[in-house]
Formats: C-alpha cells, sequence, structure tokens
C-alpha cells in the first residue's frame, strides 16, 4: 500500500506492506535513524516520537496507521540550527550516556513541558516512568528536563 | 525487532463501516484500536489476523459525556483521557486512581478502554474497575446494538461476547450520588501488570452501607468481582470489623494462580489486603471525610 | 598530583586539564546522529535472522528448511549441518558448526547434536528485508526428541542426573577449568577452617553462615546486539560493524575462529548503546553474520530482537553462596569462608582475564582486618544460557561485595551492634596500605573510616536511627541498608591477567599536528562513558592543549593500535593511564625541540602547562603549539631526535587500581503488601583523581540505578521445564525513574600511588556497591520480623514472604 506520512513537515511517501512498523518507516523509508528501538513490547520507550503532537511508542504503531498524519522525530526538535531547550538540557547537565534512549526522553520531556511548563520533580519522573535508561539512574535526565523548563523554547517545535 | 507477519490493513470510516468488513473478512479480521496488547501479540506471531481494521478514525467511538443518570465512555477513548477526565473525577475517584497505574504516560496516549476491555486480559486493571462500578457495554452489530453488564460481559481470559461481527461501542457507567470510590494496585514496578488491584465503590447513607461494588484483577476473581462480599456489606456500618470480613470473602471469591508476580498465598493475601485498603477510603470518601 | 583546583579555562570555556566540561559527543546525540551498529545500511545489504531453540534439552532429530528455502526473498538457510561441511583452517577446530569461548570451552555455532538451552542457534536465514527473514524462520521445521533438562543448579552433579555435555564426552555436569581443576579455591582452608572451628568452640565468639543467593540477571543494555559483515572477495578484506567493548580483541578472535588473515580483518564498532559487559562475547550471531556475507558475497546485517538479546547473551552472576563470617562477641571478625554453587549455563563462556576461574571473586574478604579468608567454587553446567561474567561486575566483585556486605550484617543482628559500628571496628586502616589481602590482593590505597563518615554525615546517620525507632514504635517499618565494598579495576597486569593468551595492557597514540591540535587513538571502546571528553582532558592536563583541539579517536581496529577493550573499568586505570604516558613522551620531546630552537640545554627548561621556558627567564620560552610546528620545521635537532610531536606508547598496569565506597540507602517497607520504597540513597565513592567529575557522578548514578534493579526487580529465572521466565522486558523489569530516588552523592579522593594521574577508574563501581546496601536496608526494616536474609530480588511477594518466615526461591519458577 502506498503511504504519505509527514514527517518533521517534510511529506514522505513510500509504498510499504501494510505490516510495516512505524518504527521501521521512519528508519528505513524516511531515513531517520535518530528514532531507536529497544524493546519490541512497548517497554523501553526508546522508540518514543509524536504523531500529531502526542508522544507514542512508534515500534507499536503501524506505518498505515500514519498514513496522513504528522510525525515527529528528534530531527525536527532543531530549528533554524538552534537546539531546542530540551535538547541543550541534555547536554547542559548530562542527561545521556551511550545517547540510546535519549531521542525518546528528549520527546517526552519537551512534550512535557509543552503541556506542564512547570512540572515538578515527580511529575517529571512520571512522565518518563515508561522509558528506560541503562545508563543515567535517571538523575540527570531530570535535572536536563528542569533545566529546559528553566529555558523555555522561544520556537515550536511543528510537525 | 520482532515483525509481524504479513497482514492486510483497512481503516473503518463509520462504525456501521466497521460491521461491514468484519462481516466481508470474518474472523480473520482484527479490529485495531490503540494496538498495544494486539500489535505485540502479532510481532510475537502468537497473533495473525489477515487483515487489521483500524478504527482510530472514527470520532463517534470517542467522548465521554453525562446520559441521564449515566457516564458514557466512548470505546476509542483513550486512558490518557481518562485520567484526565473532569467528569470522571467528579463522579469516581476510581479512575484516576487505577488510571494512573496503567502502564505509563506514552501507553495511556494510545491504549484505549474498549481495546482494554475486549482483549480481556485476566490481569487487566480497566475490567475491575468496570466490574467494581457494575458497568455496562454496548455492542453494535448489522443486526442493532444490545447492551451488556460488564459482570455479564468475560467468557474468561481473553474471551468476551463481543461477536465476530461486532463491536464494542461504549461502556457506561451507573452515576450514584454520594459514593466514594478507590483503587488499590500493588504492582512489581511502575508500568507493571498488577500483581493484585481491587477496586471498589461504597455509598453510605444513614451510617450503614447502602450499596457498594468490589471489583479485583490478577487474581482469577469470576468476572472480576466479589458479590458474597459486597451482598454481606449491604445495610451494615462500614466499621473497620465489617470492612475486614467482607475483604476476606471478597479473597475467599478468588482463584489464583502462582506466577513470577507473586505466589497463591501473598495474591490471596493481597485480595484481601487491598479490598480493605479501598473500601476503607471508599467508605471514607462517602462519608465525606 | 591531582592537581584539580585552579584548572585555567581554553576560549571554549573547557578545563584545561581536569574538572567537569560538557561532552563531546552529545552533541551528535542529541541531534539523533549517533551511529550505531542498526544505523549500518550498506548497498546490497541483506538481513538475517536466528532461528532458536524452543527447548531447554532435546536431540536434534531433523531440521528440513525447504519450505524456508523457497520463501521468496530468502537467499539462504544455514543449519549446523552445513557449518559441520565447512572445513576451517585454525588450530581451534576443524569446522565451524562450534567456536571457542573466552574460557577455553567450546560453543555450539549452531547446535548439531542437541540443544542444550532455550534460545540456542539451531538454523540461520539470510533474505532481502528482515521481515522475510523472521517469516523464514516460521518455515523451517525442526524435530526434537525432548530430553529432561537441569534447570536446578543444586541438583546438577546428583546421580543419575542428565548429562549436558555429552559431546565432550562428561560423564557429569562438572566443569573442568584449563588447569584441570573442577573446584576453584582461593585463600587458606586450613587457617580458615581453624580459625571457624576456634570461635565455634569458643565462648566469647560467634560464628554465622547464611545461604546467600545472586540471582541471575541480565545486562540487557538498551542497544541489543547485533553487526553488519561483509567480506570483499576480490581484496579478501572483512569489514564488521559490531556491538562490542573490545573491537581488537574480537579482531584476533574472528582470525583464530574463521582462519582469516588479521591484517585483512578490520572491525568497526561505532557508537554502541551501552555495553555492560554484554557486549564482551564473542556470540554465534557475529560469527554467523561472517558466515553469511562469506557465503552470499554481500554485506549481511543481523540484529537480536530484544528476547534473543535477554535470552542468549551473556548474562551475569546465577552464584549459590554459602557464607561463614566468624567474630568475638564485641565484633571483632577473625575469618570468613564462602562455599559457592557457580552456575555456568550450558557451555563455559565466561569472560574473564584472571588464573583464577572465578574471576576476581576472590576479593570477598572486603574491605575488613582479618587473618583468614578462604573460598571454594563448584561450576555446574545446567541447561541455561551461557555467560556468568557480565553486567559491569568487575570479573565478580559483584557478588564478592555482596556476600561479604550481607554477611556483616548478618553478624551485625547476630551479636545485636549496630552495623555501621561494626563495619567501624574492622575497616581497615590507612597505614596498613598497601594491603596484602588474605586471598592475596594488594589494595593500593584507602582511606576507609574517612569514606564512612563523610557518608553517614550526609545521610545523617544518627538521626535516622532515631527515626527509625520512632516509627518503629507506631508501627512503621524503614530500614537502613549499609554498604562498604573495595573493588580491584584495570585488568592486567598483564603478567596474571590475559583473555585467550593476549596480556591486559593497552596501546595508544598521540599525533600532534603542526597547527598544535592533537589527535588520539584510544584502543579502548566507549558505550557511553565518554571517552572522547575524558580522554582529552587527560592529554590537556599532560600537555596544555585545549581539550576541544584534541580528537579522540576510538571503534576502528585499522586506526587505533591494539589494547583489549573496555570492560572491567579498566578503560581510565589501563587506556588513561596510556593516555598520561603518551603525552609525556610528547611532552619530553617537546622539551628537546624547544630547547634547541631557545638554544639551550632541556635541561634548563622548566615545564608549566602547555609550555616549557627557560628557567629563571619565563618570558623565554615556546608553546606546545609553536614547538608542533618547530618540530615539523628546517630547525636542526639533535641527533637521534627524529622530529615531529607524535608518540605511541602501550601501558602495562604495575597492578590493579581499588576505588571504594560507602553507600547508605534509606526504605521505606508496607509489611502489609510488601512493597518498598527507596527514599534515599548516598553514595560515596573513592575512584581517586576524577578526570572530569561530572561523568563521574553520572557512572555512579547508573550503577546506583543497577543496584535498585538487581535489588528489587531483576531476575532470570526458569521452570523446572526449562523455559526462561525473563524473555521480555514485560517480565525482565528494568528500574524506572519512579523507583529511582534522587541520588546523594559524596566523595573522597584517595589517589592511586602507582597510576600516572592517581585515577581509579569508576564505572562499576556503584552496581558493586549498591544491591548489597538495598537489600541491607529491606531486612534491616524487617528485622522486628526476626527476618535475616532474604534473596534478590525483593519484590513484594518475595518481601511478604519473608515476613511469614517462608521466603520464595527466586532462581526457581514463583510455586
Amino acid at each position: 500500500m502506498e503511504v504519505t506520512i509527514t514527517i518533521n513537515g517534510t511529506p514522505v511517501t513510500s509504498e510499504i506492506e501494510p505490516r510495516t512498523l512505524l518504527v521501521h518507516f521512519v528508519r528505513e523509508n524516511a531515513g531517520l535513524r535518530g528514532t531507536h528501538w529497544g524493546c519490541d513490547t512497548s517497554n523501553c520507550g526508546t522508540c518514543v516520537l509524536w504523531v500529531d503532537g502526542s508522544p507514542v511508542k512508534s515500534c507499536t504503531m503501524l506505518a498505515a496507521q500514519a498514513d496522513g498524519h504528522e510525525v515527529t522525530t528528534v530531527e525536527g526538535l532543531e530549528q533554524g540550527g538552534v537546539l531546542d531547550p530540551i535538547q541543550q538540557g541534555f547536554i547542559e547537565c548530562h542527561g545521556l550516556q551511550c545517547g540510546f534512549c535519549t531521542p525518546g526522553m528528549m520527546m517526552t520531556g519537551r512534550w512535557l513541558l509543552d503541556n506542564n511548563p512547570n512540572p515538578s520533580e515527580a511529575e517529571i519522573r512520571d512522565c518518563i516512568s515508561g522509558q528506560i535508561c541503562r545508563c543515567t539512574g535517571y538523575k540527570n535526565i531530570v535535572a536536563s528536563i528542569q533545566w529546559a523548563a528553566e529555558h523555555p523554547a522561544t520556537s515550536e517545535v511543528t510537525a | 525487532m520482532q515483525t509481524p507477519a504479513p497482514v492486510d490493513y483497512a481503516r473503518a470510516t463509520s462504525v456501521a463501516d466497521a460491521i461491514a468488513l468484519l462481516e466481508k473478512h470474518g474472523e480473520e479480521a482484527r479490529l485495531l484500536a490503540g494496538g498495544h496488547s494486539l500489535l505485540p501479540m502479532m510481532k510475537l506471531r502468537l497473533a495473525r489476523p489477515e487483515i487489521l481494521i483500524d478504527l482510530n478514525d472514527l470520532d463517534e467511538l470517542r467522548g465521554i459525556r453525562i446520559e441521564g443518570d449515566e457516564i458514557v465512555v466512548g470505546a476509542m477513548v483513550t486512558h490518557a483521557e481518562i485520567l484526565d477526565s473532569p467528569v470522571l473525577a467528579e463522579h469516581y475517584a476510581i479512575f484516576r486512581e487505577a488510571e494512573k497505574v496503567i502502564a505509563d504516560p506514552i501507553v495511556r496516549n494510545k491504549g484505549t478502554i474498549g481495546g482494554s476491555m475486549c482483549q480481556a486480559d485476566p490481569s487487566e486493571d480497566l475490567s475491575a474497575v468496570g466490574s467494581a462500578l457494575k458497568g455496562s457495554v454496548v455492542i453494535q452489530g448489522s443486526g442493532g446494538k444490545r447492551t451488556l453488564a460488564l459482570r455479564e460481559f468475560h467468557e474468561g481470559p481473553y474471551e468476551t461476547k463481543v461477536g465476530d461481527a461486532e463491536i464494542l461501542t461504549e461502556v457506561r457507567f451507573p452515576i450514584r450520588p454520594g459514593a466514594g470510590s478507590a483503587y488499590e494496585k500493588v504492582e512489581r514496578r511502575v508500568g507493571d501488570w498488577p500483581v493484585a488491584s481491587v477496586g471498589v465503590f461504597v455509598v453510605v447513607a444513614g451510617g450503614v452501607v447502602t450499596d457498594c461494588g468490589i471489583g479485583l484483577t490478577a487474581v482469577g476473581a469470576e468476572h472480576f468481582c466479589a458479590p458474597d462480599a459486597e451482598a454481606y456489606l449491604i445495610g451494615k456500618a462500614p466499621t473497620e470489623e465489617n470492612l475486614a470480613a467482607a475483604a476476606q470473602l471478597a479473597a475467599d471469591a478468588c482463584t489464583p494462580y502462582a506466577d513470577q508476580r507473586g505466589p497463591v498465598d501473598y495474591k490471596l493475601h493481597l485480595a484481601c489486603e487491598l479490598t480493605l485498603r479501598a473500601l476503607r477510603k471508599a467508605a471514607a470518601s462517602s462519608q465525606g471525610a | 598530583m591531582t592537581a584539580v583546583e585552579e584548572v585555567p579555562l581554553s576560549a571554549a570555556g573547557n578545563p584545561i586539564g581536569f574538572g567537569s566540561m560538557r561532552r563531546v559527543e552529545d552533541a551528535r546525540f542529541v541531534r539523533g546522529q549517533g551511529n550505531y551498529v542498526d544505523d549500518v545500511n550498506l548497498p546490497g545489504m541483506l538481513h538475517s535472522a536466528i532461528l532458536r531453540s524452543p527447548h531447554a534439552h532435546a536431540r536434534i532429530v531433523s531440521i528440513d528448511a525447504s519450505a524456508a528455502e523457497a520463501l521468496p526473498g530468502v537467499v539462504a538457510v544455514i543449519t549446523g549441518k552445513i557449518l559441520e561441511g565447512i572445513p576451517r583452517p585454525s588450530l581451534l577446530g576443524d569446522n565451524f558448526a562450534w567456536m571457542p569461548t573466552l574460557s577455553y570451552d567450546t560453543q555450539a555455532v549452531l547446535a548439531t547434536d542437541k540443544v542444550r538451552f532455550q534460545g540456542q542457534e539451531v538454523a540461520y536465514v539470510i533474505a532481502e528485508s528482515r521481515y522475510i527473514a523472521k517469516d523464514a524462520l516460521e518455515l523451517i521445521d525442526v524435530e526434537y526428541e525432548i530430553l529432561e533438562p537441569v534447570m536446578d543448579a543444586k541438583r546438577a552433579l546428583d546421580a543419575g542426573a542428565p548429562i549436558i555435555r555429552d559431546d565432550k564426552g562428561q560423564t557429569d555436569n562438572s566443569i573442568t577449568d584449563v588447569h584441570g581443576n573442577k573446584t576453584w579455591e582461593s585463600g587458606n582452608a586450613e587457617s580458615t577452617a581453624a580459625a571457624i572451628a576456634a570461635a565455634k568452640a569458643d565462648p566469647n565468639c560467634v560464628v554465622v553462615t547464611q545461604e546467600i543467593m545472586y540471582p541471575r540477571v541480565h545486562p540487557a543494555p538498551m542497544e541489543t546486539c547485533g553487526s553488519v559483515s561483509y567480506l570483499d572477495k576480490v581484496t579478501g578484506q572483512l569489514t564488521m560493524y559490531t556491538t562490542t567493548q573490545a573491537p581488537h580483541a574480537h579482531r584476533t578472535v574472528y582470525a583464530m575462529v574463521a582462519g582469516l588473515p588479521e591484517q585483512k580483518i578490520r572491525i568497526i564498532s561505532p557508537d554502541i548503546g551501552g555495553g555492560f559487559g554484554n557486549k564482551v562475547p564473542v556470540y554465534p550471531g557475529y560469527v554467523l553474520s561472517v558466515i553469511g556475507t562469506i557465503v552470499t558475497g554481500k554485506p549481511v546485517k543481523w540484529m537480536e530482537d530484544r528476547n534473543e538479546n535477554l535470552v542468549s547473551t551473556g548474562f551475569a552472576r546465577d552464584y549459590h553462596m554459602t557464607a561463614s563470617i566468624a567474630a568475638t562477641k564485641e565484633g571483632k571478625i577473625l575469618a570468613v569462608d564462602v562455599d559457592v554453587l557457580a552456575d555456568h549455563g550450558a557451555f563455559n563462556g565466561v569472560a574473564q582475564p584472571t588464573n583464577y576461574p572465578a574471576g576476581f571473586f576472590n576479593i570477598f574478604s572486603g574491605s575488613y582486618d582479618y587473618p583468614d579468608a578462604h573460598c571454594k567454587v563448584t561450576p555446574v553446567y545446567t541447561n541455561k544460557a551461557p555467560g556468568g561474567v557480565a553486567y559491569a561486575c568487575s570479573f565478580r566483585i559483584t557478588e564478592a561485595a555482596y556476600v561479604i556486605e550481607r554477611v556483616v550484617d548478618c553478624l551485625a543482628q547476630e551479636l545485636q551492634m549496630d552495623p555501621a559500628d561494626l563495619r567501624l571496628k574492622n575497616l581497615l586502616r590507612p597505614e596498613q596500605f598497601p594491603y596484602m589481602s588474605p586471598t592475596g590482593w594488594e589494595y593500593d590505597s584507602g582511606e576507609y573510616e574517612k569514606t564512612m563518615r563523610v557518608a553517614m554525615d550526609i545521610a545523617g546517620y544518627d538521626e535516622l536511627r532515631r527515626e527509625q525507632a520512632e516509627k518503629r514504635a507506631k508501627g512503621e517499618y524503614m530500614g537502613i541498608g549499609i554498604s562498604f565494598f573495595t573493588e580491584g579495576v584495570g585488568a592486567g597486569p598483564r603478567r596474571d591477567m590475559d583473555i585467550l593468551g593476549l596480556g591486559m595492557a593497552d596501546g595508544i597514540e598521540l599525533r600532534v599536528h603542526p597547527t598544535g591540535k592533537a589527535q588520539l587513538r584510544l584502543s579502548v571502546q566507549s558505550q557511553g562513558q565518554g571517552h572522547e571528553t575524558t580522554f582529552a582532558q587527560i592529554v590537556a592536563h599532560e600537555l596544555g592543549i585545549p581539550p576541544e583541539d584534541i580528537e579522540v579517536l576510538h571503534g576502528d581496529t585499522d586506526n587505533t593500535p591494539f589494547g583489549l577493550g573496555t570492560y572491567g573499568s579498566r578503560s581510565t586505570p589501563v587506556s588513561g593511564a596510556a593516555a598520561s604516558v603518551v603525552a609525556r613522551k610528547v611532552r619530553d620531546r617537546a622539551r628537546i625541540v624547544a630547547a634547541a630552537a631557545l638554544e639551550c640545554a632541556p635541561d634548563d627548561l622548566d615545564w608549566e602547562l602547555g609550555r616549557w621556558y627557560v628557567k629563571g627567564d619565563r618570558e623565554r620560552g615556546k608553546t606546545i603549539a609553536e614547538i608542533a610546528l618547530l618540530s615539523h620545521s628546517s630547525l636542526e635537532l639533535p641527533e637521534g631526535v627524529e622530529g615531529h610531536l607524535d608518540a605511541t606508547a602501550v601501558y602495562n598496569p604495575p597492578n590493579l587500581t581499588y576505588p571504594y565506597g560507602c553507600y547508605i540507602c534509606v526504605v521505606d517497607v508496607d509489611p502489609g503488601t510488601g512493597q518498598v520504597k527507596i527514599r534515599r540513597f548516598i553514595a560515596v565513592d573513592d575512584c581517586g583523581t576524577r578526570i572530569n567529575p561530572m561523568i563521574v557522578e553520572g557512572q555512579v548514578h547508573g550503577g546506583l540505578a543497577d543496584g535498585v534493579g538487581m535489588a528489587l526487580m531483576e531476575l532470570i529465572a526458569f521452570d523446572t521445564d526449562g523455559n526462561n521466565l525473563g524473555g521480555s522486558f514485560m517480565d525482565y523489569l528494568l528500574p524506572t525513574a519512579v523507583e529511582c530516588p534522587d541520588w546523594e552523592l559524596g566523595e573522597t579522593v584517595t589517589p592511586s600511588p602507582h597510576h600516572p594521574i592517581g585515577a581509579k577508574g569508576v564505572g562499576e563501581s556503584a552496581t558493586v556497591g549498591s544491591p548489597a546496601a538495598v537489600v541491607n536496608a529491606v531486612i534491616d526494616a524487617l528485622s522486628p520480623f526476626g527476618v535475616r536474609h532474604a534473596d534478590m530480588p525483593l519484590t513484594p511477594a518475595n518481601v511478604w514472604r519473608a515476613i511469614q518466615g517462608n521466603a520464595i526461591r527466586v532462581d526457581m519458577a514463583v510455586e
């Protein structure tokens, strides 16, 4: 079947098997490899991206479901050569080590701040509780999101 | 990466269209709602439908509204929407308490109440909520709609009374003025399926329990409920002694099996302990505490 | 030596030397521009998948792959029988069906005779897409004759137990090491037994014996294992992009296994999504991807799914330990004896470098001053996946630290002593260093009591105990757990340590370009540790070149010198030292060049950061950048001086370094449900000099989360039929941000006396030290119920059962 998914503002049209997972489409058909996969069972959250502005686990969604919808990935965070505050926060606060869970964490973190600009530590921890990081012990991820909250974005992340 | 077996895909344009597609493709068709139970099963190749009928475009299955003395929740309402619903929160604390501990915020963005009910996992939290509140479901087929009590909805683990060419369209919960409700869950880790969960509502009037519902999940309670415990409480004062006796009756209604979440003795203990805790909270809430 | 203070900043604001600075590697990661193995797509690349055994123990009667071969898009199906037919021109066996393990055992690449664990590799499909490859697996028809499996390690040596390794002619399930031993002892058996017997007979002494299991867990890095292999048939060059923590060691192993010429093998280890020891061994999947490219002539990608990672690749621990500790009633420890049953799975695939096959387990005597210690480890085969040394374990110091810290708490409970007081009474004193332990380890340095006091101060220990007493009076159960651990990291020395004969010394290469900018080429392999940042800081510290002007290269065997890789916290102790040494070589060369330019003798020059100058005349000098250009210029150099500012070094460490720390955990337990909430966790680490404190703290945070995970939820158990009960992240639970508290860190700095910059390595300290603190806290909370021990993971069920006096046996299915 042919699908067209707008990814970071650019429509991507491909002929795919209906069983193609969205994470696979984004990585292989659109060539955007910043979105990773880690568990197959929607438990780890390394594959989190946005569909129509809400984060989803893209290993557990078919590309066909996103046909005609807007997807935003980690590659869409940086605007006009300026890092999004969530990206800058992860750098400033050492919120990443191996970098594998980082794109998913940042997509969730930025979504949280869009809906709750001043989250408490507990709200941040709850919001990323469906995502696993094996390196950081989470403390610096929480700090990174807090840093971003304290340095609000001047531009909107749009699909 | 695990990948599903080949499958066809169709997007339903209406409930009627979905039913027509189901009739056309027979039992090899599966409805796709949030997909968070079905797609992992397909990736493990434990499920291999020939066609998926995607319900995500059906706005008629969305929305939470009051109809008469019932709250109506559309089948495609997500866990996140239930968690955030002021309408549900106004009438029953149990929704927010249960949804806070179902999966995680990202999964809750996709998973739906209809999908959860129809998956009929014996550890499903919303099944305990629905059974506790004595809700009902509306099931639609080409012959029309029928309404079924949630306590008659399940045929067994992973089996419901929804027919091959039918769709669950709504879940309905009666409004009970003055009801207090609560949800208690023990999980090994946030986001895990429950070791045991108990949801209850209690209406206390004139110093006695006039209505109550007890729902339990993951502990092998038939239809996720404990009617003997409920009957016991009716007309009795919500004293610690009475609540404890009801909690024990609730545990008596359970036949859990041992798994990595815990042995049978522990699960039975939890059924009792969590029922008691939920009853205390709900009774206190009903009494304005 | 440490010079952390007063570090000048570069134009970019980075410390020219040690201090916290942002990581160089983050720029690509936050943009989603990391390059992991699954991101590698080569022209014409094929995909592959492995058919795995559903049974733990079964004879293979037949394999029919014809339907799979007929599926459109399938290029080849390879079975063990086919591999048996491929002659292998190497010393390590005569065909490809079997391969050597890192512990001188053999392991099936694809099963030929029997399958020996659930998840074992049975057949290999190469196809045009990963979807088709997975489809084809379902079409392979394997007939098995199911055999009784050996799932309970305690029954593995029973008479009549099924024999797992009949391929080796075994008559039981014992494991014989390369020295011919079936048990592995360390320490002094006689003196330890005598001390314990004497204590038993002495009314002023006690002996406490406790069975303590460290169950099977899995490192579970977020990125699974995989590789993309391509053999160019014209040039004979094999290029392998692969998830390895040890690219050079892997190159040599592939040369040995595949019989390929080593100069034609290039291992590229791009960005690695976490390793934790999971990416040290050579797995059948890697070898199969090489076979795949040999067979097809095309690049072949193999990437595990999560289930494959959890059920087949290197697990960790699985030690059944019984510890006896003897002490006076005043709390002076006299002796410790530990007896271990070690479950190694179906193949002895332990990746550890010492002559002692239980790795560093014999450091179990811990941080305390007592004369007599002994351990005996009995390894057995079971029908489980192979492995054992992984998951940030420092070659089994995790098990060692856990058993001693747990049994010391059992002793405290027996003596009704505060566990902090008991530890303070027995900690090694500063004047005892270097300290020779009863099992032969020479601890290099430490101020243990000072570190413990820092931890107790941060925790507010006395106040916590007061709070605990008040709560107990109200029927609330909080617990305080302490762990004091000593690590040994940085393998070699090469005389003592090797893997398959490869001594554990690390090469390094530093090139200072004419403009004064530098490239440092490492043998070690970052999996998130931030080597591109910290190694630049080491060179900056030695040469005064700003760290942003130093490019650190790693992960490509064609462009880096040989070394054994990153595991066992060895990057900083070994390659970090190498970086310092090679920079000092450059500095010495720079002195000669500067002297020639300044027309004086090298001895007339003094060094200040970044510059040689004439003694007594600070104005007359040359910076490293000036010297770099001069070294490439027509300046006449003294005879024998070659010019340029490049240097190489190989660092062979004289000893391990011994980081240590004191951890304190505070928990609240709900006895009605068994739920444990970690309220606080205090970690005070002494890892010597801290190159980049921000990164050090990050390493500690990650290890603490590991400890929470293992203590409370992580587990690979099996049922009696041999089913792995931890095969997905639904079943193998990892801690999230909700279970992890806001870590409270402290530090002391006792530099290693033998390391060039005094650094000790910290990557595994927290994983080693934290589980005991959590468990000790939970048991402390439960002590009013008479609980002295329960095994990890302390799930709600296990805690509740412990309160009932009936703790769960964790390694088998819950009944």
